[in-house]
């Protein structure tokens, strides 16, 4: 009979709470609640290891006066404070703010454009689609690198082609100039994140049944009604995630920065996940750089609430009852 | 509404050719069903009315005008597909506005012909609902609701009732019977179901492998087939064959089927004495003998009441045949009886072209 407790139906759980009280143990197995919290408690535990500790040290440590070499002591809201007044960390805060919005909407834009593309009858389109992956799967350090020669201020092969067609007459000096240098890195995190929007959003496309399309059709609706009304509406739960998780790479994007201009010129490509680790490692002090990052932590939770409450919408709106 | 008609229309793929040259001509009003076994064409056909797959030769006409190059939208057709291709981001009353909304129609007529689509269809109560939050019965009438609206030429049907139910299914069947004697919206409506295709038609259109084996009435169909494939198509439970030789002697005629089996032959038979033929019966025209008559000798292998019938199945010479009988006699497997064709109902095919004699 014990060993039965364990399948939990409506019937089992009334036939045993009339017998006889049996070992403690089988009777954890009756409660849905406890059982499930038992199966949990693995999962929960390695989240707590490395996602909460880190955190929660990374709090800490941004309330102390840390030092390479040195243990800290509290002092609360101290660097906070600092930061405050420090205008390097209002900079980074605008240039990540810019750089995520601009390079997320680039993303977006370019990506779905890409995913339309390759979601028609193309020829070689398996090769295609695996081409599109590449600038995804080379190594972020190595792409940098490439794009670092290719923004380089004597032998850059777009200064080269240009002066060539004959445009300009002088190189320019991609990474050197505050204005260039912004609208370099974003290019270069915009062609590394394509591939991630274009690949999903096409994953979508496909889930959408061709006769809906032939359906519209029949209805009347030419091809940018049937982009506008079915294609675009049935793609926003994707839409939604996808682009919550690009937010959250670029905002927190750091190799690209570090490999091209290491936040210069004059601070200008400073992202505050840049700042924070300069803050920390080669200028030795931790806790200001902790402090630094824990300043992302609301733009990075405002981004998710945003698409949460986005998502919940499309639910609703997609018919589900429950 | 419009007369539909179809000319020597053939349909490739690259170089395959999935439709020979079909000849159809849809009179104004009229309810067509095109069946056939799966992958004989009936949608490649259907959609190349629609306009949503090109001719690839031949002529289809809606209302008089060759519609070859016209676009879907301007054929003024409607069509309800077998997955009911609902919007699913759209609640009811936007999938069935969804087109006079891209024609600019009025609000109030857009609201007007809703409310009276889903009038007619029974969908009032859930016009506000999301097909997701419909049965699949529903959402098959919204499907239907969505053609209505449009008040088109033509109304075409791609299987619509295969996702259903047995009961949903023949309640769908009369449902859209009776829509169309209420409209009188010209249809063509393709199914694999022959059952749907005598219930619903007023012209059956049976097809297979991209041609046309016979048009006619379902009762033309069911009493007179051209050939093998719609006497073995049409009808349920399938029309008995044997295989045997023609026999003359004067105005007699008769098949002489393997095993010894004498099957009487329809009046105004043709044919030569000697032929190789196929002698087909339906089970409902092989009558179980009564002591006193002469019949074929069999042997009971299945017994199937359905109820309003049961059906026997002998072993008869060397095939296994039906009949089916309304009365209710005490079978059992091993016993055995005689059978008695009804001479006028048989038919006779030639066995080398399948074409009734
Ligand atoms: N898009 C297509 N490309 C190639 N072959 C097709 C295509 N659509 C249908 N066919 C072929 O055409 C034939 C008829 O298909 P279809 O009209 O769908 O049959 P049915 O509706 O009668 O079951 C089948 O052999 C099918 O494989
Ligand atoms: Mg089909």
């Amino acid at each position: 009979m014990g060993a039965f407790m364990f399948v939990d139906t409506k019937t089992q759980r009334r036939a045993s709470a009339r017998a006889a009280p049996g070992p403690r143990r089988f009777r954890l197995g009756e409660s849905r609640g406890a059982m499930g919290l038992l199966f949990m408690l693995p999962a929960a535990a390695v989240l707590l290891l490395f996602l909460a500790y880190p955190l929660g040290l990374g709090v800490w440590l941004g309330m102390t006066d840390t030092r390479v070499g040195r243990a800290g002591q509290y002092i609360g809201i101290e660097n906070y404070e600092m930061l405050w007044t420090d205008s390097v960390f209002w900079t980074s805060v605008f240039n990540t703010l810019l750089y995520t919005v601009v390079a997320s909407i680039a993303k977006f834009a370019l990506g779905l454009w890409l995913a339309l593309l390759l979601n028609r009858h193309l020829p070689f389109k398996a090769f295609l689609r695996a081409i599109v992956l590449l600038p995804w799967i080379v190594p972020t350090a190595l792409s940098a690198i490439a794009f670092w020669w290719i923004y380089d201020s004597q032998f850059s092969i777009i200064s080269w082609s240009l002066t060539r067609l004959g445009l300009i007459e002088h190189n320019i000096n991609f990474l050197g100039d505050p204005a260039w240098a912004r609208a370099s890195v974003i290019i270069a995190n915009v062609w590394r994140g394509i591939p991630f929007v274009a690949i999903t959003l096409l994953a979508g496309l496909q889930t959408i049944p061709p006769s809906l399309y032939e359906a519209a059709t029949i209805d009347g609706a030419t091809p940018w009604q049937r982009f506008r009304y079915v294609t675009f509406p049935m793609l926003t739960p994707i839409i939604a995630v996808v682009m919550t998780f690009s937010v959250l790479f670029t905002f927190t994007d750091f190799q690209l920065i570090y490999v091209l201009t290491r936040g210069g010129p004059l601070n200008a490509t400073h992202l505050m996940a840049t700042l924070s680790f300069q803050r920390a490692i080669p200028g030795g002090n931790l806790g200001e750089g902790a402090a630094i990052a824990v300043t992302m932590i609301p733009f990075l939770l405002s981004a998710i609430l945003f698409s949460y409450f986005g998502l919940q919408r499309r639910r609703w709106q997609h018919g589900g009852n429950d | 509404m419009a007369s539909v008609d179809i000319r020597q229309v053939r349909k490739a793929f690259g170089t395959f050719e999935v439709i020979h040259g079909i000849d159809v001509d849809i009179g104004d009003e009229e309810f067509v069903v095109l069946v056939g076994p799966s992958g004989c064409g009936k949608s490649t056909l259907l959609r190349m009315i629609a306009g949503l797959e090109p001719i690839s030769g031949g002529e289809i006409a809606i209302g008089g005008r060759v519609v070859n190059m016209v676009p879907p939208k301007e054929r003024d057709i409607a069509m309800v597909f077998q997955n009911y291709a609902l919007y699913p981001h759209m609640t009811v009353f936007d999938n069935m506005a969804f087109s006079l909304k891209l024609r600019h129609a009025e609000r109030s007529v857009i609201e007007q012909r809703v409310r009276q689509a889903a009038d007619i269809l029974d969908l009032t109560k859930y016009l506000d609902r999301y097909p997701r939050q419909l049965s699949g019965g529903q959402r098959q009438r919204v499907a239907m609701g969505r053609a209505i609206v449009r008040d088109p030429q033509v109304f075409l049907f791609d299987e619509p009732l295969s996702n259903l139910d047995a009961k949903l299914r023949v309640q769908m069947r009369t449902e859209i019977k009776a829509l169309h004697q209420r409209l009188r919206t010209t249809s063509i409506y393709v199914t694999h179901d022959q059952i749907e295709a005598m219930t619903m038609a007023d012209k059956i259109v049976v097809m297979h492998d991209g041609h046309v084996e016979q048009v006619g009435t379902p009762l033309e169909l069911y009493d007179r087939p051209v050939n093998l494939f719609v006497a073995g198509f049409i009808g349920s439970p399938a029309m008995n064959f044997f295989e045997g030789r023609l026999r003359r002697d004067g105005d007699r005629a008769w098949v002489e089927a393997k095993g010894d089996l004498v099957m009487p032959a329809p009046p105004g038979v043709r044919g030569n004495d000697g032929q190789s033929v196929v002698y087909g019966i339906r089970p409902g025209h092989l009558r179980l003998a009564s002591d006193a008559e002469q019949g074929l000798p069999a042997e009971v292998e299945v017994v199937e009441p359905t109820g309003d019938n049961t059906l026997v199945f002998c072993r008869l010479g060397d095939a296994v045949a039906c009949a089916a009988t309304t009365e209710r006699f005490p079978l059992r497997p091993g016993e055995r009886l005689r059978l008695v064709p009804q001479v006028e109902n048989g038919h006779v095919f030639d066995a080398a072209t399948g074409v009734r004699l």
